[in-house]
């Protein structure tokens, strides 16, 4: 799966009261929460997200509560796919497990805002249009990547049960 | 092979023969939890896959706490549909207004965990239940959905970090300011996928209260669960609670409410972590000369001493949720309070965890001392925590809390500041209406 899209650069520790405050929990439509999401430390994040772009934040992306409305509200604004150094334990299973594909790489430093980026899923690779580089990323490992392929967990566990 | 305590729990629950850490397998829970935020999409998704029955109606737990008593329209509707599932799948674990708690207070207090347990909940401080020697930690809401289906979960195997504690603790210290010490030490990703095993003398001599509220922030170092090897002091604490009668209503507590036999306490003292267990890291501290610390915006990891924060002045203190709203939280706080006032313009809210804990502070005058010195004491919620209810913060405000987290806009305004401290010190703040050091009230 090839993803191609516009950076929106964030920093380290991103959490998920930043991408989607408690306040709108009360609902779990992905594009409502969308409308919502990042404002807190971006306030027009939402509305200048186009369909497509990519996340691309620092290390421990997505700390804190277990809530699923944070990637939910991710792509539900619109975004493709998210980028960082590292994510969060519950993030990261969260991701997976709703099929918001994310990929972690050392060089996230290199990428600015702005930057248009070409993602490679399967293979694993990022490259950078803007500055005609590839950075260097892990593939899931092979479970991961059943999940994943099965287009999250739900539909895994259905394929396992109700074939 | 040799294992941690955690990797042992796990491999008690999966058909592997063998675990390290890196590996995914998939486990068998005892227990599954969903709140008010957190099951209504767990619901939605386990219908729309098609299933009608969950695995097993007693290893399921429905509490609403987030936003409730529900706090408007939307929220009602969202703890209607937990009252909704659980009446259907004949889910006995449902814990309406009455007598429910915070989540994280009131399972352990209703016998529904025990040492040596798997338990998956989805909400990050599910890692709490690591107290009694359980492996638990917090999930999202599809993995709660596939609990509902099959009762497993995939998990990737953490390593474990040790965490060895020494000397005496000081007056006034505590276990949320061991918790928080360790997370300024170690930093918010410090044991990001790891589990935390907390251990060494101050631990054992730490009562089970201190020790929830130090694995209740296990999450808040980035960590899968935050663990305890089981002893006297867990022992005495699940016979206490499997044994007696619910304060509140009158009924036995439901579910695995069966008094621990003295097989029960052999099994759980071979809860331990083997001599030549791997760790990636140890880490051993003398705290005999810890002060009480508080965790400074906008990161639990921003720690400094009490005493050196006596510039900050507050709008607000709340003392209670699933990490400080136990009774030996709220005891402290009232001894504290007992004869004195508020700093006038402070808003003092005092949230007893579960209606038990409410129950006994009242009984004991301790709701009386609040009340009279000028602040409020609420039915259970985690409302202010969360930004949800009871206690919004608006712009330029700041709040004392005995919370968890204080992200930017955690408890209200993006332009509001939140710190963390210990119930003494938060109490102590209240009368003098900035950071205080319990010493000087």
């Amino acid at each position: 799966m090839i993803i191609k899209g516009k950076v929106h650069k964030f920093g380290d520790d991103v959490n998920t009261d930043d991408i989607i405050a408690a306040k709108y929990l009360v609902s779990t439509d992905a594009k409502e929460l969308g409308k919502h999401c990042l404002e807190s430390i971006k306030p027009d994040f939402a509305a200048k997200v186009k369909f497509g772009d990519i996340i691309v934040g620092g290390k421990n992306f997505g700390c804190g509560s277990s809530r699923e409305h944070a990637p939910l509200a991710i792509k539900g604004c619109g975004i493709s796919a998210v980028i960082a150094r590292s994510f969060a334990a519950i993030f990261f299973r969260n991701a997976i497990n709703i099929g918001l594909p994310f990929l972690e790489s050392e060089e996230v430093d290199k990428i600015s805002d702005g930057d248009e980026l070409e993602i490679d899923l399967n293979a694993g690779s990022i490259k950078n249009i803007t500055r005609d580089t590839v950075y260097k990323t892990q593939a899931f490992p092979g479970f991961l990547q059943e999940l994943v392929q099965a287009g999250g967990l739900m539909k895994y566990i259905r394929n396992r049960y109700c074939r | 092979m040799s294992y941690t305590i955690a990797e042992k729990i796990l491999l008690a629950h999966t058909a592997n023969k063998t675990i390290k850490p890196g590996e995914f397998i998939e486990a068998d829970i005892d227990l599954a939890l969903g709140n008010d935020i957190t099951a209504p999409l767990a619901i939605e998704e386990f219908k729309k896959a098609g299933f009608t029955k969950v695995f097993d109606k007693n290893k399921i737990v429905l509490v609403p706490d987030h936003f409730a008593p529900a706090k408007d329209l939307r929220s009602a509707n969202q703890c209607k549909i937990l009252a909704q599932f659980a009446a259907q799948q004949k889910i006995k674990n449902y814990f309406e207004i009455g007598c429910m708690g915070i989540e994280h207070a009131l399972l352990p207090e209703m016998g529904l965990v025990k040492p040596g347990d798997l338990v998956i909940g989805a909400d990050s401080h599910t890692c709490t239940y690591g107290a009694l020697g359980c492996y638990s930690t917090g999930i999202g809401s599809t993995d709660l959905a596939r609990g509902f289906v099959d009762g497993k979960i995939w998990l990737k195997v953490p390593a474990s970090i040790k965490f060895v504690y020494k000397g005496k603790l000081p007056r006034w210290v505590e276990g949320k300011d061991l918790i928080l010490y360790t997370i300024g030490e170690i930093g918010v990703d410090g044991a990001l996928y790891k589990s935390m095993e907390f251990s060494g003398p101050v631990i054992r001599k730490l009562p089970m209260d201190g020790r929830f509220t130090m694995s209740n922030m296990a999450i808040e170092a980035g960590a899968r669960a935050g663990i305890i090897e089981p002893d006297e002091i867990t022992w005495e604490y699940v016979a206490q609670v499997t044994s007696h009668r619910s304060q509140v209503t009158g009924k036995k507590a439901k579910g695995k409410s069966k008094k621990p036999s003295t097989m029960d306490y052999r099994l759980w003292t071979n809860l331990k972590s083997d001599a030549d267990a791997q760790y990636d890291k140890i880490y051993e501290w003398d705290v005999s000369g810890l002060e009480p610390v508080v965790s400074c915006p906008h990161l639990p990891s921003n720690v400094k001493p009490a005493s050196k924060l006596g510039k900050v002045k507050l709008d607000q203190v709340v003392i209670g949720s699933c990490t400080n709203g136990r009774i030996s939280d709220i005891r402290v706080a009232a001894r504290i309070l007992k004869g004195k006032k508020v700093k006038a313009g402070l808003r003092l809210i005092v949230i007893p965890a579960t209606q038990k804990i409410y129950l006994q502070s009242v009984k004991e005058g301790l709701a009386e001392i609040f009340v009279k010195a000028g602040g409020i004491f609420s039915t259970p919620t985690c409302g202010p925590c969360l930004g949800g209810h009871m206690g919004i913060l608006t712009v330029g405000e700041t709040c004392l809390a005995t919370t968890n987290r204080n992200f930017i806009g955690r408890m209200g305004s993006p332009e509001s500041f939140v710190y963390l401290s210990n119930p003494a010190v938060a109490a102590a703040s209240a009368i003098t209406g900035k950071i205080t050091h319990p010493g000087e009230v």
